[in-house]
């Protein structure tokens, strides 16, 4: 293809990336949310925007499936960022990427004593550099959603998830006992497009630097 | 058991690449050839510590290993010919002149190198000992476009870089090696907002906080680099790294050059002027080079190298395809004398000719064949197969 595409993920990085692309005067002509196609037009004839799933958005850049993307530091970091240039941290889709228990457990008591820990997450590498940093022993418990019942039910003695309001700890009875970054939202892009669609990438890249909040 | 299964990413090559691969590799050994570069085949495997000289964790850890029943050491299997290739002629030419050499053979890798690569890639390349001027890196460059444009692939990008600017600015700045080592990561990824952050954190001094910082944007086309110069300090180093790279720019300007200052691809291993070319449809680098003149002292004696390699089969994917020629089919007529001479013209001039066999008369079409030979007006015709 001559003209660029763009990766995005439908929801928070889709609706907060709108404004960007029309401060580079992009706008796409159907919504993901109305519509069920996966290729969108764009108002311009050579830029497309292809809607994938979040946490696939670095493995379509890499791939040169789409020349830039938008993939939130959470993803970037379970992906490796093999491959990929972060030229730019957009600051949008932010929030915190923490570690919480249930009310009422001694999390530092359990680390102090050098106790193993059960640790359910979705952020597998994350989660093992930061308590290997740290020094203590996890047990990691891959889970795809719904992290927050893990230690309810007994399966897992923390987990180490996104917060963002915080409200859905709460109404669970959980409560973050320790921060390990926060999180936002990142302009990726393919190697070998960066050097061959210079001219088209180059005003885009520039114009998304300047309308970061 | 599923006995036929291979391994994930180890492929068989089928009839129709295998040919096209093999074709290939002789239209580029024959050009390498053609420049003075006289062909090497190094082992598959070697003693670890010969392999990995000079480089970085990275090739270390891609590199398979046993141990040899024979001395007890451990032994790896090549992941790179490169290395190899740099201790025949340190080692065992020892020539005093300029040494050209090329090469072609399968290296393995425990991981593959981007997200579709094989583990086993058939490295081809070239590398010119013997000479630091930019003249042999612009012979080098040549030969890659040639190499390129032998198998139909257009080079779309020659992206130049020069290690020896971050180098002077590691040492300028002071910086420990486990800094460096993580600074050279995210460069590699132009990666500025954690930049800023490592920046910030280890009190980096000016003029090279500002420097270090400019550099993920040190890329471009060919008016990229007098921009660059305004943005680096002028140390001695940069001033003759960034030197180097307009020479070698001028000398092949008739090329599509670009530069990125921040590509830091084997960083461990070159020691100045470094390349990589694009291609169309490619998510990365199609072939890879650049000079590397410290190799060669811990093999004995220090030379000037430079040199390029690109993987056969990643090539030929890439490379446009005309249909496989259709194959002729012979009657089984061992003792007709005119029929054996019509074969002999035919495979002469570059026809497949197959000989027919008893017993098999549907399944011609199916291997290959689309025309036949037939005794027709005193003498044997080529017609369809029908």
């Amino acid at each position: 293809m001559n003209g660029i595409t763009i990766a995005l993920s439908k929801g928070r990085i889709f609706e907060e990336t709108l404004p960007l692309l029309a401060a580079a005067g992009i706008v796409p002509l159907e919504h993901p949310e109305s519509s069920r196609k996966l290729i969108i037009n764009t108002n311009r004839p050579d830029v497309r925007v292809v809607i994938v799933r979040a946490s696939d958005t670095p493995t379509y850049v890499q791939h040169g499936a789409a020349d830039i993307g938008i993939a939130g530091r959470d993803v970037l970091l379970e992906h490796g960022g093999a491959g990929l240039y972060q030229p730019l941290d957009l600051n949008i889709a932010r929030c915190r990427m923490c570690v919480a228990v249930p009310v009422g457990f001694d999390y530092q008591q359990a680390v102090r004593r050098g106790a193993r820990l059960r640790v359910a997450t979705k952020y597998i590498s994350t989660a093992r550099e930061h308590f290997a940093d740290k020094g203590v022993h996890v047990d990691l418990i891959k889970l795809y959603g719904s992290m927050e019942l893990a230690p309810l039910v007994g399966l897992a003695d923390a987990i180490v998830d996104l917060v963002s309001s915080g409200n859905t700890l709460l109404a669970n009875n959980l409560m973050v006992v320790e921060e390990l970054m926060t999180i936002s939202s990142r302009l990726i892009v393919n190697q070998a497009a960066l050097k061959m669609k210079h001219e088209i990438l180059q005003p885009l890249i520039d114009a998304f630097a300047g309308a970061v909040k | 058991m599923r006995r036929w299964l291979l391994p994930e990413a180890i492929e068989d090559v089928l009839p129709a690449e295998a040919w096209q691969v093999e074709v290939l590799r002789r239209r580029l050994l024959d050009a390498f050839r053609g420049h003075g570069y006289e062909y090497v085949i190094p082992p598959l495997l070697e003693y670890v510590e010969s392999l990995l000289t000079g480089s970085g964790r990275d090739l270390d850890l891609r590199t398979f290993k046993l141990v040899d029943q024979l001395s007890g050491r451990t032994l790896g299997i090549r992941a790179d010919i490169t290395p190899q290739v740099a201790r025949i002629d340190a080692h065992l030419l020892n020539r005093s002149g300029v040494t050209r050499l090329c090469y072609c053979g399968s290296v393995l890798h425990t991981l593959p190198a981007a997200l579709t690569a094989s583990r086993q890639p058939l490295q081809i390349g070239i590398e010119l000992y013997g000479h630091a001027g930019t003249d042999a890196d612009a012979e080098i460059i040549r030969l890659l476009v040639l190499a390129l444009q032998l198998s139909g692939v257009a080079a779309s990008r020659i992206d130049l870089g020069h290690v020896g600017v971050f180098r002077a600015l590691a040492a300028g700045a002071g910086l420990d090696a486990d800094l460096e080592l993580e600074l050279f990561g995210v460069l590699q990824a132009k990666d500025l907002p954690t930049l800023r952050e490592i920046v910030k954190g280890a009190h980096i001094a000016e003029p090279f906080r500002s420097a270090l910082l400019a550099l993920p944007e040190c890329y471009g086309g060919s008016n990229g680099l007098a921009a660059a110069a305004a943005r680096l300090p002028a140390l001695p180093e940069i001033s003759a790294a960034l030197a180097e790279l307009a020479a070698l720019a001028r000398s092949v300007k008739d090329l599509p050059v670009s530069f990125d200052l921040a590509d830091l691809r084997g960083y461990h291993y070159h020691s100045g002027v470094v390349f990589a070319a694009y291609a169309a449809n490619h998510p990365g680098a199609i072939a890879l080079g650049g000079r590397y003149d410290k190799v060669g002292l811990s093999f004995g004696r220090a030379r000037a190298a430079t040199g390029f390699s690109l993987d056969l089969r990643e090539l030929v994917r890439l490379a446009p395809h005309a249909a496989a020629p259709g194959m002729i089919l012979a009657p089984c007529a061992p003792e007709d004398l005119l029929l054996g001479q019509a074969v002999a013209a035919l495979r002469a001039a570059g026809e497949i000719v197959v000989d027919a066999l008893p017993g098999h008369d549907a399944d011609w079409a199916e291997a290959g064949c689309d025309r036949r030979l037939a005794y027709r007006d005193g003498r044997w015709q080529t017609v369809s197969l029908e």
